[in-house]
């Protein structure tokens, strides 16, 4: 129903690799869907024909973010190697984010809504097997579901499904949402990591069994330092996955990770240095790829406390920085510069004319007389838990501002307890958001006035308005026109400083098959990789 | 001998109270720290509703003095409990993490110890020659080098440039007793590398020491050649400052090496303590400490039993 | 009380050789790698008093790439933020020594104190002070310091308090040990029967007996300071940014060894030859106080 002209033709090229379309079909098919018959050629020599995947061998994953307290619990999923191991291996969601970030088809084959998109119906695909054996149902999916919603849930994906005010099944393979209020991008958020389908009844110490209808079982599980997965020989989607086994290994210090990498001891690695990336990028062993997506480092100011609450003084701030100094020095152009709002470049709805915020001390000068003021004293606080080089960053920002007259003070705080003790409790500091696969869910999550994570506790009424009139609309380009407003008076009366989009620059081994099309919405290719690639 | 027997009884009554304290001090420093495991799990992801309905799972809106009571009880009946965060039980989790730290520690020990005793008394031995300050040189130049740094140099030469060993430790649980040594020798050699400096500057020092004791003079003046001076008459005299620097080492081998996990990404008690810590997932944490308060006081009760063998004019003081 | 300190305080910064006094003494009776020993230490002292003088640039200036090579315009290459890195040298050695020496006089002070009072006192103070020695030895100083720093805040006095107070039991065994020996002696019962003060019989018949080794161990907890801050920062706390200091700088540069790139170990450098400075005039003194006559 989503489906995108692009991404319709992914999905045939796909058929015709494994032989189930023509070459002639395709070509037909394709130029229907107006793309022009040389695009299609290349699209098929390229992704398709010259592609055959290889099945069989063992890919060893060297993931960041390890702890010996994570756990295959959905509930608690929250870095690379638990949502590797749990949403890219072991389990699955009713909706999948295909790489071209689009819904389609995961667990539910199809879906559709009422003209209020209040009333939503799945259709589950049916016989699929989880891992030890049992045939999934609609109990299953909704006790799944179910178990992040109510008083008693303690999932941090209890927000996403609180829209929802009623699941029921209608016969034996369909599923109706009842939602308190229309919301077109529904599916989009069953996509999310934790929204996991599990075996009615799992509770507690036994998601550790991994139980789920995922391409890979688990074979061994050491929170923080290792999980094995073999390949799910029933895996509804046929043809995948194409590695025999997967270890996803937990190494945090990113100079050892570098150092497996270069020694072969592992095969794929997230979050390089990028100060020593373009040294790994002369090993011909290794591919380097970056993939520029949602993730987004910011800087929120309460615009409720002084001195923030005057609106001269957060343009002041944003002009005092020097966006372009930072990409260069902290990412080393790893990414792209940030406007002050949260809507990445490669999304949908993207506003792509606001003019960028340069460097401008003048400017800052003048907003600061503006609010009254000759010079600024501000204190920002900063760890690296914020982001890698978050404290840096900091510093730079000191730097940058004090030409301005703005002094900054930097208030380098503990990592361990950052985003309990200092992120949403602080006027100032520095932050970081993986993104939001959707407009609707990043400014819902963050910008709209009283939302649990509003750290810049902005209340903008027009903004709101849109927010709640866009979720409902059906009109693209309606919708188009309100996003764009809506990310307008982000860049100008928003609290937070958004100063960069950061690549996910990863590396591999050469000989691993990389996909022409990376996906941007998680790292390790949206954490899919155990799925999607496969040894040259 | 029977003063030894009392002295190692009333020790191991000393031992149990200090593990009791610390066992206090941790539970209540914990409970300083900011935020609970609660936020701890839910990190950027916390909400006031999720964290309060994790919290009312967990216990933890019982008071503190409560929980450290159910705590200290079930654990003086052999019961650690069970891990906040992921609900396994916590005696398997912190045994198994403490054998490979006890089996890295013992690995290192075997390099580092006949090590630097030797190059200790080969220093004694030529004292303020060009050995010895090159010897006393790079040990003090080692022992100033951060132990990550140490780390990544060892790894930068001995696994990327000459591809010997593996760069990284982590065990796989089928691996021959073998392949785990193999793995384990970079790690070994840089927790060596820290701890020697200590040891042979001290045992250096210790045999010095006694070069100005009137019998050595005697033995000087008798003839024996500095060499046989210093292994069959100093040394044994000795012996007693260097076997509590040595264990003070091990000590220091078992309880202090978290940053060498961390770069050679190995299991071991420091990093599931330090991760612990993070999490706020106190049964963890205090297991892990109470392991290495332990293995601290035994080790020193050691080392006072081995000195006092070795010198009986300590087993009877005035 | 007062005395006490500045009498300690003055014997180790006489440890490092800052007094002025003693220098033409020590210059004619001492051996060349006591010499050396004192260059280097005098050097970096004055490299950190007069940082801002001789540094090229100012302490976070950003004056080139990332990790650039020696060049005329920067001696030494830049750091991870393309600032100079002679400069962050020169600086580093200011905070590095300033913190460390304060640290270590701070946590001897402490150590030597208690040290001192459970030797001369026994029984029950002895006791106390012992127990509550052993139960801090027993918790890893790197979790307890973890732990501490993340309740208190790093700001510099927190961290040389914290850090002093997990260091001073390792000092307070050493003192202890020592003084035990030396409250035993004639002396030392002499002045009690005269009925002299617990301060003044510490100060002037315990102490000057107890130097030698303590200054000894002095030299080497003194780089151990630098070592544990070093540690921190690899763990996330450390001192406050833009500060430099040498171990966070080493930890700062580190990615780059794996690929041969020396920068990081130019700070780690620094920590060494001001390790080996201290030490081999550290040595000397030993050497001297210990009476002991040998080929040197």
């Amino acid at each position: 129903m989503f489906n995108t002209p692009k991404q319709s033709l992914q999905q045939l090229s796909d058929l015709v690799a494994k032989g189930r379309l023509s070459r002639r079909d395709f070509m037909t098919r394709a130029v229907a869907l107006g793309v022009s018959t040389l695009a299609a050629e290349h699209m098929l020599t390229t992704s398709a024909l010259a592609q055959t995947p290889k099945i069989g061998g063992l890919l060893r994953v060297g993931a960041p973010s390890a702890s010996t307290d994570d756990t295959l619990d959905p509930a608690t999923l929250d870095d690379s190697f638990d949502i590797l191991s749990c949403y890219g291996m072991l389990r699955n969601n009713l909706v999948d984010i295909d790489e071209y970030s689009a819904p389609v088809p995961g667990l539910a084959e199809s879906w559709e809504a009422s003209s209020d998109v209040a009333t939503w119906t799945f259709k589950l695909r049916r016989g699929v097997e989880f891992h030890n054996g049992k045939t999934m149902t609609v109990d299953d999916v909704i006790d799944s579901l179910n178990y992040h919603r109510g008083e008693e849930s303690a999932s941090s994906a209890k927000n996403l499904v609180e829209q929802i005010e009623e699941i029921r099944a209608d016969g034996k393979d369909t599923i109706v949402f009842k939602l308190k209020d229309g919301n077109a991008d529904f599916p989009v958020v069953l996509s999310s990591y934790q929204l996991l389908i599990f075996p009615e009844g799992t509770r507690g110490a036994e998601f550790d069994k991994g139980i789920g209808t995922g391409p890979y079982s688990l074979q061994y599980w050491e929170p923080g330092v290792r999980m094995e997965g073999k390949r799910n020989p029933n895996y509804y989607r046929e043809g995948k996955p194409h590695f025999d086994e997967v270890h996803v290994i937990g190494i945090n210090d990113v100079v050892s990770r570098t150092a497996a990498l270069q020694t072969g001891q592992v095969d794929i690695m997230s979050r390089c240095d990028v100060k020593t990336v373009h040294l790994l990028e002369r090993n011909s062993d290794v591919q380097v790829f970056q993939v520029t997506g949602t993730k987004h480092y910011t800087a929120p100011m309460h615009v409720d406390a002084a001195p923030f609450d005057d609106v001269n003084v957060r343009k002041a701030i944003k002009y005092g920085i020097d966006r372009q100094a930072i990409l260069d020095t902290i990412l080393l152009g790893y990414g792209e510069l940030g406007n002050d709002q949260p809507i990445a470049p490669t999304m949908r709805f993207h506003n792509p004319d606001i003019p960028q915020t340069q460097y401008d001390p003048d400017m800052a000068r003048y907003h600061l007389k503006q609010a009254g003021l000759s010079s600024l004293d501000v204190n920002l606080a900063a760890a690296d838990a914020a982001f890698a080089g978050a404290v840096d960053t900091a510093v730079l920002f000191q730097e940058q501002a004090s030409k301005a007259g703005i002094n900054i003070n930097v208030d380098r705080v503990s990592e361990d307890g950052y985003w309990n003790d200092i992120w949403l409790v602080r006027p100032w500091c520095m932050c970081f958001w993986a993104g939001r696969p959707t407009e609707d869910l990043m400014f819902s999550s963050a910008y709209e006035a009283g939302a649990d994570w509003n750290d810049t506790r902005w209340a903008n009424p027009r903004f709101n308005d849109l927010l709640v009139a866009a979720r409902k609309e059906l009109d693209e380009n309606k919708r188009r026109e309100m996003y764009y407003e809506m990310q307008q008076l982000c860049h100008d009366d928003g609290g937070a400083v958004i100063f960069t989009f950061a690549a996910d620059v990863q590396a591999a081994s050469a000989d691993l098959h990389k996909p022409d099309q990376v996906a941007s919405n998680w790292e390790f290719d949206g954490h899919k990789v155990a799925e999607r690639w496969w040894w040259s | 001998m029977i003063r030894l027997f009392v002295m190692v009884g009333e020790r191991l009554l000393f031992g149990a109270i200090t593990l009791l304290a610390v066992s206090i001090i941790i539970a209540s420093s914990v409970d300083l720290l900011p935020g609970d495991v609660a936020t701890a799990i839910l990190g950027q992801a916390a909400t006031p509703e999720t964290v309060a309905a994790l919290r009312k799972q967990l216990g933890l809106d019982l008071p503190f003095y409560q929980r450290y009571w159910e705590w200290l009880w079930d654990f003086l009946r052999g019961d650690m409990g069970v891990s906040l965060t992921n609900e396994r039980p916590v005696a398997p989790q912190v045994g198994e993490r403490f054998a490979n730290t006890l089996l890295l520690a013992a690995l290192a020990a075997a390099i580092a110890v006949p090590l630097s005793l030797a190059l200790g008394i080969l220093a004694a031995i030529y004292r303020g020659g060009w050995f010895d300050k090159l010897i006393s040189s790079s040990t003090l130049a080692a022992i100033s080098m951060p132990e990550f740094l140490v780390g990544y140099i060892v790894i930068a030469i001995f696994a990327v440039e000459l591809g010997w060993f593996p760069s990284i430790s982590t065990l796989r649980h089928d691996i021959s007793f073998l392949e785990r040594i193999y793995v384990m020798l970079l790690p070994c050699i840089t927790l060596a590398l820290v701890v020697m400096a200590h040891m042979m500057r001290l045992t250096r020092a210790a045999i010095i020491n006694l070069l100005a004791s009137p019998y050595i003079e005697m033995a000087r003046l008798k003839g024996v050649g500095t060499a046989r001076l210093i292994v069959y008459h100093a040394l044994p005299n000795a012996l007693s400052p260097i076997i509590t620097v040595i264990v003070l080492n091990l000590a220091y081998l078992i309880v202090g090496v978290v940053v060498v996990e961390v770069v050679f990404v190995y299991p071991g008690l420091g990093q599931l303590l330090v991760d612990s810590v993070s999490a706020r997932n106190l049964p963890v944490v205090q297991a892990s400490c109470l392991i290495f308060a332990g293995t601290y006081v035994t080790l020193n009760l050691l080392a006072d039993i081995f000195s006092s063998l070795a010198n009986p004019r300590l087993r009877h003081p005035r | 009380m007062n005395a006490f300190v500045a009498s300690s305080m003055s014997t180790f910064v006489a440890s490092v050789g800052a007094s002025a006094s003693a220098f033409g003494w020590f210059w004619r009776s001492s051996p060349v790698s006591a010499k050396i020993g004192a260059a280097i230490v005098f050097l970096w002292l004055f490299a950190g008093i007069f940082a801002g003088v001789l540094a090229p640039y100012d302490e976070t200036e950003i004056v080139g790439a990332v990790w650039q090579e020696w060049s005329s315009a920067t001696p030494l290459g830049t750091d991870q933020l393309g600032r100079d890195l002679l400069t962050r040298i020169l600086y580093g050695a200011r905070n590095t020594i300033f913190i460390a020496l304060l640290t270590t006089i701070l946590s001897f002070f402490i150590g030597i104190t208690c040290g001192f009072m459970a030797a001369a006192l026994g029984g029950w103070t002895d006791q106390l002070l012992s127990r509550i020695v052993d139960i801090l030895l027993s918790i890893p100083i790197l979790i307890f310091s973890l732990m501490l720093l993340s309740v208190l805040g790093t700001s510099v006095p927190v961290l040389i308090v914290v850090l002093a107070m997990l260091d001073s039991p390792r000092v307070f065994r050493l003192a202890r040990s020592v003084s035990m020996d030396i409250v035993v002696m004639d002396y030392v019962e002499v002045a009690r029967l005269r009925g002299e003060k617990l301060w003044w019989i510490m100060r002037r018949e315990i102490l000057p007996n107890a130097v030698a080794p303590l200054i000894a161990e002095f030299g080497l907890r003194f780089c151990f300071i630098f070592l544990l801050i070093s540690a921190l920062s690899f763990l996330g706390l450390g001192l406050q940014p833009p500060t430099a200091d040498w171990g966070s700088m080493v930890r700062e540069n580190a990615g780059a060894i794996s690929f041969g790139i020396l920068t990081p170990l130019i700070p780690a450098l620094a920590i060494a030859s001001l390790t080996i400075g201290v030490n081999l005039v550290v040595d000397w003194m030993l050497h001297k106080t210990s009476g002991l006559r040998d080929e040197v």
